[in-house]
């Protein structure tokens, strides 16, 4: 697989940062994750995720409506492990429950504006942010945007093949990834702690 | 028919925004309500950013009351004024080129009918005069020649409102505006003839001054698309900004016009339709 000298690092990149699709960033293929640009295994990408999760003063899950509404099989009980994560880990919630813009009646405290997540993370001083639930487009921009204008670490759970834009982009996220993000971040605290 | 789409998922309950626990405690998802019951329930569409008075916003509010199915239905918009606040309006829609509306919406209707054979989904147009009478009219009038299963509604402010009041084909012949200062020169189309001539199977112009025969037209509108054919309906929505009036004129202003003839409450139904939507409603007279 090629692999592009572009890199996706924390911001801010400026104005307008290019989607690092057209950079030469390629999306990871099954069983692999993107890490800032290199393509790395599955389980190593996870680690890496557990451990900027508890390097982070202030880490916040964006999830989306894919996770936030009860809409097929399979999402409470994703739900509920994303729930657990945060619980773990210490992460707070944010939800981003449709695509609708918040003009001009935002409440930063409570909820994203889809369409300038780059208020929410400077209001709650949100050095890292994981995505969640959110459909393919809306990351995408978003993820560009935080990346153009602060310097949140970011970081896409994602369903289907995963974000370039995004810092570290793990794809096929199911049960079976946040369990182990679970155990990576338990592992870790306790490691820390003994 | 699901609704599982408006549950919150469990554990998520105390993070979501007020307003959306408000929309699956009280919206009309799934209840059946209608312009009576405005009042009683969280709308589809509360805060926008149009004029004050604007005769769209109270259209648009009467229409998203009276969508039979809003859960399943689908508004396709155009550039102008509406599609400001469409981002806004809590039910799945899609903002087309200027005047491309009714080819996106054929397009929507079809791709929908394959991913949900056994689900009714409304695909619904909404889109100011210059998109459905001047620039889009031959996207609309091909859908309405082959018979797309779509209704179309037409917010008739009169105007290019949105690009500061250029004449458009649906201005009164004589109206003088901030871009056609010498007053038109031609006068108003007559689209609902034009939509019965090309095809609509269900034709009917009103205004938000009469929000129950508005409900009852959008209705029978949207449910003459699903079952027999293209259907057509026209609001009178003037606009304040433009044609310089107070905002708490504007639904004087539409009964004076329809008082002096300018603007006339029709309905047109063909035979089709009327037997349908006479079975639907002898039905739920019988309920």
């Amino acid at each position: 697989m090629l692999e592009s000298k572009y890199q996706v690092l924390t911001g801010p990149e400026g104005y307008l940062p290019p989607a690092a699709a057209s950079k030469g960033v390629t999306l990871p293929d099954e069983g692999l994750a993107l890490v800032e640009g290199t393509i790395v295994p599955e389980k190593d990408a996870i680690e890496k995720i557990a451990e900027k999760i508890l390097q982070a003063k202030n880490p916040f899950f964006f999830p989306g409506p894919l996770l936030l509404w009860d809409w097929k099989e399979g999402v409470a009980q994703k739900a509920a492990l994303v729930k657990k994560l945060a619980e773990v880990a210490g992460i707070k919630i944010i939800p981003m429950p449709d695509y609708r813009p918040k003009y001009p009646m935002i409440n930063p405290d409570i909820e994203i504006n889809p369409n300038h997540p780059n208020l929410t993370i400077w209001h709650n001083k949100i050095d890292l942010c994981l995505f969640i639930g959110v459909h393919c487009h809306y990351a995408n921009v978003a993820l560009k945007i935080i990346r153009g204008g602060t310097d949140c670490y970011t970081i896409a759970l994602c369903g289907e093949a995963g974000h370039e834009d995004a810092m570290i982009s793990l794809r096929d996220v199911g049960l079976a990834q946040l369990e182990a993000l679970i155990e990576a971040v338990t592992r870790l605290k306790g490691v820390a702690n003994s | 028919m699901s609704k599982n789409i408006f549950r919150i998922s469990p554990g998520f309950e105390d993070i979501m925004p007020d307003e959306y626990k408000e929309l699956v405690e009280s919206g009309p998802y799934g209840k059946d309500l209608g312009v009576s019951d405005m009042g009683t329930f969280k709308e589809l569409l509360e805060e926008h950013p149009l004029c004050a008075g604007c005769g769209l916003a109270l259209s648009l509010r009467l229409i998203l009351a009276s969508l039979p199915n809003p859960e399943d239905t689908v508004i396709v918009g155009s550039t102008g004024c509406s599609a400001l606040a469409f981002p806004q309006v809590a039910v799945h829609n899609i903002h087309s080129l200027f005047g491309n509306q009714n080819a996106v919406a054929s397009g929507l209707k079809r791709a929908l009918k394959l991913r949900f054979p056994d689900k009714v989904k409304d695909v619904v147009v909404i889109a100011g005069d210059g998109a459905t009478a001047d620039i889009g009219l031959d996207m609309v009038m091909q859908s309405w020649f082959r018979s797309e299963s779509i209704t179309t509604i037409m917010l008739d402010n009169e105007a290019y409102a949105n690009t500061g009041g250029q004449e458009s084909g649906m201005t009164q012949q004589g109206a003088v505006m901030n871009m056609a200062p010498k007053g038109k020169n031609f006068p108003k189309i007559s689209l609902p003839e034009i939509a019965r001539e090309a095809g609509c199977s269900y034709v009917a112009s009103i205004s938000p001054a009469q929000p129950k025969r508005l409900e009852k037209m959008v209705r029978r509108a949207i449910l003459t698309a699903r079952e027999v054919g293209p259907s057509y309906v026209q609001i009178f929505s003037p606009c304040p900004t433009n044609y310089k009036f107070k905002p708490q004129e504007t639904v004087s202003r539409i009964k004076q016009h329809q008082k002096e003839g300018h603007y006339q409450t029709k309905e047109y139904i063909n035979t089709a339709a009327q037997e349908y939507l006479a079975s639907i409603e002898e039905g739920k007279k019988n309920e």
